[in-house]
């Protein structure tokens, strides 16, 4: 990869070494050593970036978390949590001189209490598992990410993840209640409470999303909403992109928050079609897929008004689900998108910018410029209603300078979405990936923030080192190669 | 809107924080000071952020508005009155000059908070000045944003502690088009055991509040939904909802009026009706009671930690020195460190939120 994670702390430590003084802490056999164990924790859902870490572990109790974080700070050995390794920006990636901390064998949903509609849990248990469990109790846990068979709570707090229905529903910030932290001190905190705020800071806010950088997740209170009394999907069809790009606002401008909104274009129709058979037109430029919940009527009322509106903003086809069964269909087509492009290309890069809803139309055109500058082949999927763009590049890295060239674009892409007033990264986080492009995004003085609130965290910088905020000398380096919009972003740093 | 006096004061505020972190002196920020009741005793100079305001962008289709800290809270509701749009979380002004900054750094919500979210769920992203007088911004006006830790929504709720809230961006929605408020008579604990039944099931329900035995239940959303909900709820239709919900907000409520110390206690909406002296009023579907009247704080507090809540003296105590449930010792060190990271001198509401930052 162009740009390889930093190398770690001056200090090197000895393998066999940290193995022991860790065998005081955990059972001998929740420690991985060898090479051919640690090869499965190597990379995280960005196979790009890969790097042994020293050692993996497997704790099984809180007491065993406390007590490793507390060893590690005392030996100033780097730790990087992991969940299930479905992040996408190499948040997981580990450190070549730490260890990595698996949260896979907490994996028991410890409390399901409908009467207040909230689940225990621990940060492994997966997504859909939580959903599953709820479900007989009328009840789901609502952001439903596309990787949700496999990636952890955990990972969802640490990413913030979002999902189809967070249009209408909201992120992960939105629907958990509490959580237990283990900071880097071996400290354990409960942050959050049961009622609908708490006294003091808002730490549950700054901690969801904060890329296993702030302390390890090991316990997640989670908030179940009730099953809608009645759900219908809305498969509109467009000869133009643009079109239904426009379709999108003009929903949402209507009063009608959908709980899903999604967009796809031609080649991942395409893709998705000939993997999961979903019955999506073909031909079209792109698709709306638009999903309305709630009571009998209100649903009645709000999918005529959305046919009224994608007619008139000109859908060649408008088709509403005839039962839950075409309406499953439906989904499973978009949710299974990624895997059915990952088909047409030997490898495919997942871009995760947001911008502001109006500006869809033009980005997807600019996209489409670039795609044929670069020669490489673009698949846009993506959360069409929060304005979260997944334009997955498809290229060949066997081929020497494909990976490069699609980097520069990616890198490309999220520039713009900065310039036309987003962000780099809707919900899959910065990790390694997008360090560089956080230089683009954040003057020196909030990158300067973002470490002294990482200080207070975790002053020696031992969790999750080199992710999520670059530092200052790293922004003024990649300046010094790449100077944007004529003006150097960090003049107030010396350069060398 | 009135745009002439709508000017950007960011770098005047700027020099005026790195004036007083250089010479360490306190600042009590102000906006419209409707909420100087609130909180520990304010101390160190007034700095006004009032003259901050206007809105900075509002596109109704891209359901975000974008406004200084100083703007009027009703000039903003009446700004996306004018589109059909509206705050979801309905913030309460307590007073005419409320200002946006000021709602935003309490997270006060108003009676829609248990049902669409509070303040801080709909913050999506803000330009502060932190205590080295550095003006810095976080988030943005997108839906999605997870590039740098959640700055914005740790402004919520910090009482101006951690920053000078210059500008806020915020989520903003259609307003319903239809709503009605349903009255019915019951005990306590039943109006308690109706709204948790109530939140299990899908009802367009948009507000809950008990008082004097009645249990008033706000509808909102389609005008079918609405209508149909009434009929399989019954109950008796409350003639003036805009005025009931207003005075509930608002604290105009007859219940708010006595100068008796108000408490504010948030928890587990599953607790039972809590075994203390002095009148009630419950709301979000029983997470937020108010209770009037002179309490023993200890018992109160523990009782309240008990059902994974806290109690905040919110009005009217004799003492204005343990406002806030006090933090555990490890939390407390946390809230000290972060204070330390955004204001290293502590020149910024010092002492406001609790007496050890
Ligand atoms: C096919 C596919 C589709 C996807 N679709 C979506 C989508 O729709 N929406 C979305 O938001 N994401 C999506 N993702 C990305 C990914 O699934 C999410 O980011 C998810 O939240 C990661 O969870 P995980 O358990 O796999 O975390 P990991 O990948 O293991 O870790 C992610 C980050 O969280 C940290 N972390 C993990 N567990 C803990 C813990 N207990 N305590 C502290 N830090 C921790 C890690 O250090 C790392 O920085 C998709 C990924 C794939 C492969």
């Amino acid at each position: 990869m162009s740009h390889p994670p930093a190398a770690g702390k001056a200090v090197t430590h000895d393998r066999a070494a940290l193995r022991q003084a860790l065998a005081a802490i955990l059972p001998t056999e929740l420690i991985l050593s060898e090479e051919e164990d640690l090869r499965p924790y190597e990379c995280d859902g960005l196979s790009v970036y890969r790097q042994l870490p020293l050692l993996v572990l497997l704790p099984e109790t809180i007491e065993q978390v406390q007590g490793v974080l507390r060893l590690c700070q005392r030996l100033g050995v780097s730790v990087v949590a992991r969940g299930a390794g479905t992040g996408l920006s190499g948040g997981a990636l580990p450190d070549a001189n730490g260890v990595l901390l698996s949260l896979a064998k907490f994996n028991r949903i410890l409390e399901m209490d409908p009467q207040r509609g909230i689940a225990r849990v621990q940060p492994g248990v997966r997504n859909l598992a939580i959903s599953e469990a709820a479900r007989p109790h009328g009840l789901y846990y609502a952001p439903d990410p596309s990787s949700q068979i496999a990636c952890s709570i955990g990972g969802n707090v640490a990413e913030n993840a979002g999902g189809v229905h967070c249009l209408k529903y909201g992120l992960t910030v939105h629907n958990i209640q509490q959580i237990k932290l283990v900071t880097i001190d071996g400290e354990l905190h409960e942050i959050g409470g049961l009622g609908l705020d708490v006294p003091g800071y808002d730490l549950l806010a700054l901690l969801t999303g904060s890329e296993g950088m702030l302390g390890v997740i090991v316990e997640v209170t989670v908030k179940l909403l009730s099953l809608p009394e009645r759900v219908q999907v809305l498969l509109a069809a467009f000869d133009d992109v643009a079109r239904a790009g426009a379709a999108v606002g003009a929903i949402i401008s209507a009063g009608v928050i959908p709980a899903g909104l999604e967009m796809m274009d031609k080649p991942a129709i395409q893709a998705a079609e000939a993997y999961a058979h979903a019955g999506y037109p073909v031909d079209a430029e792109a698709i709306l897929l638009c999903e309305v919940d709630g009571t009998n009527e209100e649903v009645s009322e709000h999918v005529r008004t959305v046919r009224g509106i994608l007619l008139q903003g000109g859908a060649i086809e408008v088709r509403t689900a005839r039962d839950e069964q075409e309406r499953l269909d439906f989904w499973k087509g978009r949710k299974s998108a990624f895997p059915a492009v990952g088909r047409l290309s030997p490898d495919y890069y997942c871009m995760d910018g947001t911008i502001p809803r109006r500006r869809l139309p033009e980005v997807l055109q600019a996209i489409s410029a670039m795609s044929q500058e670069y020669g490489l082949q673009v698949a846009n999927v993506f959360h069409a209603g929060d304005g979260n763009l997944h334009p997955l590049i498809l290229f060949d890295a066997n081929r020497p300078g494909e990976l490069d060239r699609t980097e520069e674009f990616g890198g490309r892409i999220l520039e713009l979405c900065v310039q036309v007033g987003g962000t780099i990264t809707g919900e899959h986080g910065v990790g390694m990936e997008k360090i560089n492009q956080m230089c683009s995004q954040f003057a020196s003085a909030e990158l300067q923030q973002f470490h002294a609130i990482k200080a207070a965290f975790d002053p020696d910088a031992l969790l999750n080192p080199g992710k999520a905020v670059p530092t200052l000398h790293r922004c003024a380096e990649l300046g010094a190669m790449h100077v944007h919009h004529g003006q150097l972003p960090h003049p107030d740093i010396e350069r060398f | 809107m009135d745009n002439t006096d709508n000017t950007d004061h960011s770098q005047q505020l700027a020099e005026q924080i790195a004036e007083a972190a250089a010479s360490g002196r306190a600042l009590c920020i102000q906006g419209g000071n409707s909420k100087a009741f609130y909180g520990r005793l304010p101390q160190g100079e007034p700095l006004s952020v009032a003259a901050h305001r206007g809105v900075v962008s509002y596109d109704p289709t891209e359901l975000v508005i974008t406004a200084r800290a100083g703007t009027p809270l009703k000039e903003l509701v009446a700004t996306l009155r004018a589109e059909n749009q509206m705050l979801p979380f309905e913030p309460p002004g307590y007073g005419e000059n409320a200002t946006l900054g000021g709602s935003i750094a309490c997270n006060f919500s108003g009676p829609r908070r248990a049902y669409a979210g509070a303040a801080r769920d709909f913050v999506l992203g803000t330009r502060v000045i932190n205590g080295r007088g550095e003006q810095l911004r976080f988030g943005g006006e997108v839906m999605k944003n997870v590039a740098g830790y959640d700055a914005s929504r740790l402004m919520c709720g910090a009482l101006g502690t951690l920053g000078l809230i210059l500008e806020v961006s915020l989520k903003v929605l259609p307003l319903p088009e239809a709503q009605a408020s349903l009255v019915f008579e019951l005990d306590p604990a039943s109006a308690l055991a109706r709204m948790q039944a109530l939140a299990r099931q899908p009802w367009p329900l948009s507000a809950s509040c008990y008082l004097d035995g009645r249990l008033h239940l706000r509808l909102s959303g389609t005008a079918g939904g609405v209508s149909a909900a009434r009929q399989k709820l019954g109950g008796e239709l409350l003639a003036d909802d805009e005025g009931f919900w207003a005075a509930i907000r608002e604290h105009h409520d007859g219940f708010f009026a006595e100068p008796a110390p108000l408490w504010r206690i948030s928890l587990d909406a599953a607790a039972p009706p809590l075994p203390l002296a002095g009148e009630s009023i419950y709301e979000w579907g029983g997470a937020l009671r108010w209770l009037r009247g002179e309490q023993d704080m200890q018992a109160l507090r523990a009782l309240a930690q008990q059902y994974g809540g806290h109690a905040t003296l919110f009005r009217h105590g004799a003492s204005r020195e343990h406002v806030f449930q006090p933090l555990s010792p490890g939390l407390l060190a946390l809230h000290r460190q972060l204070k330390q990271a955004f204001d290293p001198v502590g020149i910024l509401n010092p002492g406001r939120l609790y007496s050890e930052f």
